[in-house]
């Protein structure tokens, strides 16, 4: 018994004292579904606001007349914005928020609703290890939920998790909160969420304005058994873990690191052999899945080239010599043998990855005001890798409410459309589903240099075509 | 030579596999790749660096993305003429210890020439925009690496890590590129250039922590010192040859640190016991008070002074 007690006790201490590790999740949902006031609330109760900022808040607050009953701050102003979106009464951008637990640290990407909101939740969700989507206990599940829901499967985003907000104005109903996650669930299901085991799905009932299960739990909701929304965000794993189990290394070629004798200064002065690192050469880059030890076969995958095997003689990172390393570190690679590789090559796994290829076949989110035409030319740049392509043809459009395609012969902001590019250049792609990195590529304006859309690979017709990319 | 390399080794780890990488070294690792991608995408970089603890923080990543290699850009640094003697020092002999070339875009020339007019209230830290974007002209830098965190105040918030900014040095907030993924977009045409912020997502707890296990030289006046200081807008602020106190602002001595460093004319000390990193690491992490709200006038100005500060084109 004593025994028991001491161990538990030295494992929480130890528990404790472990580095935090990062988790990046954004929010999607419009004003009225209360978003700002829950993200306020999470960094409120956080303790993640200062107390001069909060005393700014609280003059604010003052001057605006808010409290009535709760005699309180008004949270949403913790969020609010530039003064361009006071003006205007809008949000214009996403926002990126920080605070930490004793576990985490958590980046949190606060995408506002209302204007080109599948612009915002594309760019919150392509980094996310989990979205927090917000529906009103008095509304539902809203079109604008659907939507949101199948961008985020679209997106594979690993977590997907529905808060049942302004849960105190239903009275804590538990048939409201019930109603509302079998529609929800029934969404995820049309859509294929949690199906996989890759992407889940989990609905809570919260109040933001008084903070029912964001942080802690909710007496007023003793028919709901979860956790809150914060321990929940704390647990769930980060995508680099759950990918952690696979081998695909994948390693995009930043650049060549040669000094040829151009070394650094303070590296030397610290007795850097000057001698042995006369011919040094190795690759840098940021490992986008998997892991390498030294010793292991790796193919290197030129554009244009049959891809050519060598061995992992040395990883480095600064002065350290590594012995294997993972997702997301970045490091410089040394091979055994002294290939030209260059800038936009991938190193990869031996014999993971076919061939390159020119023809592109992907869905495509749409995130700019010009609109996407049959026969125009356009920039692709996947990895590290830019190149020239051409728009074939554009093979329909997806209607989000019923996630249907459509036909469509052109994509406007904010659609979601098939398309087939032929490339000026062949580039490795895989597909999105499983590879979220080397699967995903930007379209660019060569006129401006804008972003004009986010790609997500997709089969060639003809090979097997999964069905959850029919949507 | 790989047997020489392994010989060298200082250092394997065990298992980078099993467990997760720590919330720093995430952080390391996704700066070093921005810092990479800027190197290799466009022409003529540059690394802003004022001897302040998040640019040195920047160039100390900077270091390590290039090993053994030296950093293969200079550093910019636009001097008040108001700084701190100390960390012109500083700044010098980091350029010097690194063999960097360094640029400096003075104010105090431009206000000498009459092209720039001193304030009434004496601040120089809003007139750094102008000799900042000459700077950048008469190089020709086409990517300016900057230490701004988003942390740091809400217009920062809403700033990309890859940010665009026009002939004339604006930001447009409303017209940003989103960013997807971990593709960066920097293409630019003539005239126009790009402002990359490797450490966007770093909050100041986590650059003390990484300052602390990185072990990284730091000016002394971020540590605790007895220094001569007056109140003034509700900070301490030093003695020296351009903050002199007014009429009925007592000069005493103090125990303080800075928490920021910009202008001695616009930097308010605060008091302070913490002598070391890992002091200063404990106090920042019970701090009740923002490091631009506890310490720098110019962010006081109005509710809106950074978002109009970097619309017109500042770091």
């Amino acid at each position: 018994m004593t025994t028991e007690t001491v161990l538990s006790g030295a494992a929480g201490g130890l528990e404790s004292a472990l580095p935090t590790t990062l988790f990046r999740f954004a929010t999607a949902g419009s004003v009225d579904d209360g978003k700002s006031t829950l993200v306020g609330r999470l960094l409120h109760d956080s303790k993640a606001i200062l107390a001069d900022t909060l005393d700014a808040v609280a003059r604010t607050s003052a001057d605006r007349g808010f409290g009535g009953e709760k005699g309180g701050i008004d949270l949403a102003l913790l969020t609010d914005g530039l003064r361009a979106e006071r003006e205007q009464g809008i949000t214009i951008d996403v926002a990126y928020r920080y605070f930490a637990t004793d576990r985490r640290s958590f980046i949190l990407a606060d995408c506002p609703g209302h204007v080109q909101y599948t612009k915002n939740t594309v760019t919150g969700a392509s980094t996310a290890d989990a979205v927090v989507v917000l529906i009103d206990a008095r509304k539902g599940v809203l079109e604008q939920t659907r939507r949101h829901l199948s961008v985020l499967q679209l997106l594979r985003v690993a977590h997907v998790i529905v808060a049942v907000n302004k849960i105190d104005l239903v009275d804590f109903s538990e048939s409201v909160f019930r109603d509302i996650e079998a529609d929800v669930q029934q969404v995820g299901r049309e859509l294929g969420l949690g199906s996989d085991g890759i992407s889940d799905l989990l609905v809570i009932p919260v109040s933001a304005l008084d903070g029912d299960n964001v942080v802690e739990r909710s007496e007023r909701t003793p028919w709901y058994t979860g956790p809150a929304l914060l321990e929940v965000l704390e647990t769930l794993p980060a995508a680099d873990e759950l990918e952690s189990h696979l081998e695909s290394f994948r390693f995009p070629v930043q650049l060549v690191v040669r000094p040829q004798g151009a070394l650094a200064p303070d590296a030397v002065a610290a007795g850097l052999d000057v001698e042995a690192y006369r011919d040094y050469r190795a690759y840098a880059g940021q490992i986008t899945e998997g892991s390498v030890k030294v010793g292991d076969q790796v193919s290197v995958l030129t554009p244009g080239q049959a891809p050519r095997t060598t061995t992992v003689v040395g990883i480095d990172f600064a002065g350290k010599s590594l012995e294997e390393a993972a997702a997301p570190q970045s490091v410089a690679v040394r091979l055994a043998d002294e290939f030209d590789v260059a800038r936009g090559d991938t190193i990869a796994a031996a014999g993971t990855v076919r061939e390159a290829t020119a023809d592109l076949y992907a869905a495509l989110c749409w995130l700019s005001p010009k609109p996407l035409r049959e026969g125009q030319k356009v920039l692709v740049k996947h990895g590290t890798r830019t190149v020239q392509a051409l728009v074939r043809s554009v093979s329909g459009k997806l209607d989000l409410a019923s996630f249907k395609l459509e036909g469509a012969s052109s994509l406007e902001l904010n659609d979601i459309g098939h398309a087939q590019l032929r490339l000026a250049a062949p580039l490795p792609l895989e597909n999105y589903l499983h590879h979220r990195r080397t699967g995903a590529f930007l379209v660019i304006d060569p006129l401006d240099g804008n972003t004009l859309a986010a790609g997500l690979v997709k089969d060639h017709p003809g090979d097997h075509e999964d069905e959850r990319y029919s949507i | 030579m790989s047997t020489s390399l392994t010989e060298e080794t200082t250092q394997v780890t065990d298992s980078a596999v099993s467990t997760r990488l720590s919330s720093l070294d995430t952080l390391e690792s996704e700066a070093i790749h921005i810092i990479r991608e800027v190197v290799a995408e466009f022409e003529k970089p540059a690394l802003l660096f004022s001897g302040g603890k998040d640019s040195v923080v920047m160039l100390h990543l900077a270091t390590k993305a290039f090993w053994p290699g030296k950093v293969p850009f200079p550093v910019l640094h636009v001097d008040t003429g108001h700084n701190f003697p100390e960390v012109i020092d500083f700044r010098d002999r980091t350029v010097e210890r690194l063999g960097l070339k360094l640029v400096v875009g003075s104010v105090q020339e431009f206000i000498d020439r009459g092209e720039l007019a001193e304030r009434a209230d004496g601040t120089r830290n809003p007139l750094q925009t102008v000799p900042l974007l000459d700077a950048i002209q008469q190089n020709k830098f086409d990517a300016v690496f900057g230490g701004g965190r988003r942390d740091e105040d809400k217009a920062r918030a809403k700033e990309r890590i890859l940010s665009l900014r026009d002939e004339f040095g604006q930001w447009d907030p409303r017209n940003q590129r989103p960013e997807l993924w971990n593709l960066y977009n920097g293409r630019h045409t003539v005239g126009q250039h790009v402002r990359a912020f490797p450490i966007s997502n770093w909050t100041e707890l986590d650059i003390w922590r990484y300052i602390e296990r990185e072990n990284i030289e730091l000016p002394g006046l971020y540590y605790a010192h007895e220094r001569e200081v007056f109140a003034r807008d509700g900070m301490w602020r030093a003695v020296g040859e351009v903050s002199q106190p007014r009429e009925g602002e007592d000069v005493i001595t103090k125990t303080v640190r800075y928490r920021t460093v910009g202008d001695m004319s616009c930097t308010g000390a605060v008091e302070s016991n913490a002598f070391t990193v890992a002091d200063v690491v404990v106090e920042v992490a019970a701090s009740t008070l923002t490091e631009r709200g506890a310490t720098r006038a110019d962010d006081r100005i109005s509710e809106a002074a950074m978002e109009d500060r970097k619309k017109d084109g500042y770091f």
